[in-house]
């Protein structure tokens, strides 16, 4: 952009602009709300992929774009407003830009998304990328909307000053996509514009700067050293003094008093660039007032304190009755299959080793998780149909004064509420929290919310131990008080963790909460099947891989040593009894007989023995080596605690929560002394350490992925079950105190 | 002097500067909100805060404690 061109040397040589495949990259880059992932959709349909840049969590869009001259990679920046860099979205968006992404390269072309119905907002970054030496395309995008606010732009003579192409679009509609295509292949073609220069004495100081740098032996690009100039104290003043010595910082701060008497660098750049984009505005854009939009007229209900509110809470009820609604009997459905899976491959295979790893180890393992896949599903569809109409951020509007009480902001209550169904889409829904310490913060509280795989759980240990006392003339009953209790804990534990984490390990400035409220749309199915396909995408495969390496790390527990001599045993019982017996009593006998060879085989097992070994570790709870190994077999997934107690009772593996004859193994449950082992304390403590405890290997994958590192899920894994150790621990001592 | 965290809905008026500078201030003129600027109060959440304005033709939210930091002149 600057016509001295010996400074704008990268400071490595310039990679070639190309992927590794060879096709060059266009890079996509807009505010949040322009539709840009809409665009980005329209131009590469279903052939994209997701990963996460190097070292951080910022996701990477990125899929194939077919032009007529060959294929372009085309790579989606997470929405910024600026390239201010004082966020992870911005310092990514800064270094694709710059070409410091190795597997990326330089971009060939910056394709610009640009509301048009805010077009001086938008045209802030905008104005940003123009700077750059990069040739650009600007998508002239939500024309429809503008029009409807009454807005006309010249749309050739903003091309004109920007000396860039500019393509009207709407993207939602697939209008303009051709013509956009069109303009990204000429633009690949010819690399050469004029330059734009939005604030003068800015650029000739960080030139200078860049000349003084390169006296001195430094290779630096200009770009970069006015990024340092008007990012004071922050991440692209660090890393210029990182890369080129501590002595550049006073270099920088002597450049900064040449230019601002007083005030800041950064003010002079808004001022600046505000200044320049008026300028844009006046000469291309003519406004006809108009009244209050549809979407004004929205908001006087969804967003009114009183009236919003109100519809908040029915909207969120409505979304959780919709949840179990729909997901139940799909949910029904998938215990089928598996259960008819196992069978018939059961049938089929020759009892052994092989088999039983194929059914009760593969198949059910990953089946008690895939079960939770319609839940997760329509909840994730249903939190991205609401973020893609605009009103998520209302929600965290209403109710950003009621969650700053535990330290975190309006955007962690949808992925908080979210976990009372699933952790998982809650956790997934967390992406929408742009402050890295407060989505850390909501990431590690979501786990505590009364998940619905924790329900069966309560339901057992409830029905077995908790009395159904009525109160207030049967209006209240002892049951369901426990049950709301527990709900609250999590509640307790969720806002407890938040609270405690933003004063410790999360310590931080507060956050702002600028967030930007824009007009209602209608969103596009194929846009929130494409989001819902990867969440479900990245569940499956990502969660998926360490369910099932779980799975089958739990099964040989159970599986292995697996006597013959046992199995022998059992089989000489059961001829004795098909002689003596016939019929039901022979059916009868020849069923307890299994439980009992199924109960022995436990017993003897890898988790058997692991549950005597570290009995000792968990006597303090008040449990046997039943409850122990339980306990550790539920580690995967907190329900099949039920199936593994029906085992252990020896009452069959088939058992639902309500099952009399497990509740009453479990009542009647004794030490060898004649003890029972469910004192009321006991029983408590039991179900504090499911309330709090991560025994949920998806919720652990997925913690791993969206944090993009084991260290964060290992901390919620460790930190949850100490405390669920804990409440246990304090539950038994209460009991012994008070007895 | 008038900040924009007194002036109740329906109240607008133009933006004189800001009280401090910082990284909240340079997100807050980032986004618009910059010397000269006209806005309008739209409402505000429950309990008072966050609050909404319009500026620049969109709806922008922000914190009690964010609008403090800004000095406006009232027009109506």
């Amino acid at each position: 952009m600057n016509p001295a061109e010996p400074c704008r040397v990268s400071p490595e040589p310039p990679r070639v602009t190309a992927a590794r495949d060879g096709a060059p990259i266009v890079v996509a880059i807009g505010n949040p709300n322009a539709g840009k992932s809409t665009v980005f959709n329209a131009l590469t349909g279903l052939r994209q992929k997701v990963a996460n840049y190097p070292g951080v969590t910022v996701e990477r869009h990125a899929g194939t774009l077919r032009l007529a001259g060959g294929d372009a990679g085309l790579v989606d920046l997470p929405g910024t407003y600026s390239l201010a860099a004082q966020s992870p979205d911005e310092m990514v968006a800064v270094d694709v830009l710059l070409g410091r992404i190795p597997e990326l390269g330089r971009p060939a072309v910056v394709l610009v998304v640009v509301d048009a119905s805010n077009l001086r907002r938008n045209l802030y970054l905008a104005s940003q990328v123009l700077e750059l030496d990069r040739p650009v395309v600007i998508a002239l995008n939500m024309m429809d909307l503008a029009r409807s606010k009454g807005i006309a732009i010249d749309v050739e003579r903003l091309a004109a000053r920007l000396g860039v192409p500019v393509v009207p679009l709407v993207a939602s509609r697939e209008e303009g996509i051709d013509a956009l295509r069109f303009a990204l292949s000429e633009a690949l073609e010819h690399k050469g514009r004029e330059p734009v220069i939005v604030a003068p004495e800015l650029q000739a100081a960080a030139q200078a700067l860049c000349e003084d740098l390169r006296g001195a032996g430094r290779a630096v690009a200009a770009y970069e050293v006015e990024r340092a100039l008007i990012d004071e104290g922050g991440y692209a003043e660090t890393r210029l003094c990182r890369e080129h010595g501590p002595s550049t910082l006073a270099l920088l701060r002597g450049v900064r008093t040449g230019l601002v008497a007083e005030g800041s660098v950064a003010a002079l750049e808004t001022r600046r660039r505000y200044h320049w984009i008026n300028q844009v505005v006046a000469a291309v854009e003519r406004r006809v007032p108009r009244g209050p939009t549809q979407s004004d007229r929205l908001d006087r209900v969804l967003n009114h304190p009183i009236a919003g509110s109100l519809a908040f809470l029915i909207l969120m009820a409505a979304v959780f009755q919709s949840v179990f609604f729909w997901a139940q009997p799909l949910m029904d459905l998938i215990d089928k299959a598996t259960r008819t899976a196992g069978g018939l491959l059961a049938e089929r295979l020759p009892e052994g080793a092989v088999a039983s790893l194929l059914v009760d180890g593969v198949i059910a393992g990953v089946g008690s998780v895939v079960v939770f896949l319609p839940q997760i599903a329509i909840l994730s569809a249903l939190i991205i149909f609401l973020e893609d109409t605009g009103y998520m951020a209302r929600a965290a509007f209403l109710v950003d004064r009621l969650m700053r009480l535990c330290g975190l902001s309006g955007q962690s209550f949808i992925p908080m509420l979210s976990s009372f169904a699933c952790a998982v889409p809650g956790i997934m829904a967390t992406r929408v929290i742009p402050n890295p310490r407060d989505r850390l913060a909501t990431i590690l509280a979501a786990p505590f919310m009364t998940c619905s795989a924790r329900l069966p759980v309560y339901a057992l240990l409830i029905s077995a131990f908790v009395p159904p006392t009525h109160y207030a003339y049967g209006l209240l009953n002892l049951q369901g008080l426990v049950l709301l209790g527990l709900y609250l804990l999590g509640i307790a534990g969720g806002v407890g963790t938040a609270w405690l984490m933003k004063r410790t390990l999360l310590r931080g400035p507060t956050p702002s909460f600028l967030m930007e409220l824009p007009p209602y749309r209608l969103p596009r199915l194929r846009s929130v099947a494409i989001k819902l396909a990867e969440r479900l995408k990245v569940f499956l495969t990502r969660a998926g891989t360490i369910i099932l390496t779980v799975s089958v790390v739990v099964w040989a527990l159970v599986y292995f040593p697996h006597p013959p001599a046992l199995h022998a045993g059992f089989q000489t019982e059961r001829s004795a009894a098909e002689e003596s017996l016939a019929g039901d009593p022979l059916e009868r006998r020849l069923v307890e007989l299994n439980r009992q060879e199924s109960a022995a085989f436990l017993e003897q097992s890898a988790l058997g023995r692991l549950g005597r070994v570290i009995e000792p570790v968990f006597s303090p709870l008040g449990w046997d080596w039943k409850v122990t190994a339980a306990v550790i077999a539920s580690f995967p997934a907190r329900e099949v605690v039920i199936a593994v107690l029906g085992t252990i009772y020896a009452v069959g593996a088939e058992v639902k929560a309500e099952d009399a004859g497990l509740i009453q193994r479990l009542r009647g449950s004794a030490w060898p002394d004649g003890r029972k082992v469910f004192s009321v304390s006991v029983a408590v403590g039991l179900m504090l350490f499911y309330a709090f405890c991560l025994q949920c290997t998806a919720t652990v994958a997925v913690i791993r992925r969206e944090t993009n590192s084991w260290r964060w899920a290992g901390f919620a894994w460790v930190y949850m079950t100490g405390l669920g150790y804990l409440g246990a621990l304090v539950s038994v001592e209460a009991g012994r105190f008070l007895t | 002097m008038t900040t924009l965290a007194d002036l109740a809905p329906g109240r607008s008026g133009t933006i004189a500067g800001f009280r401090e500078s910082g990284p909240v201030v340079h997100r807050l003129m980032q986004l618009g909100v910059i010397e000269g600027q006209p806005f309008a109060v739209v409402r505000t959440a429950p309990m008072g805060d966050p609050i909404e304005i319009e500026i620049l033709g969109y709806a922008l939210s922000l914190r009690r404690s964010e609008a403090r930091v800004v000095l406006v002149s009232e027009v109506a």
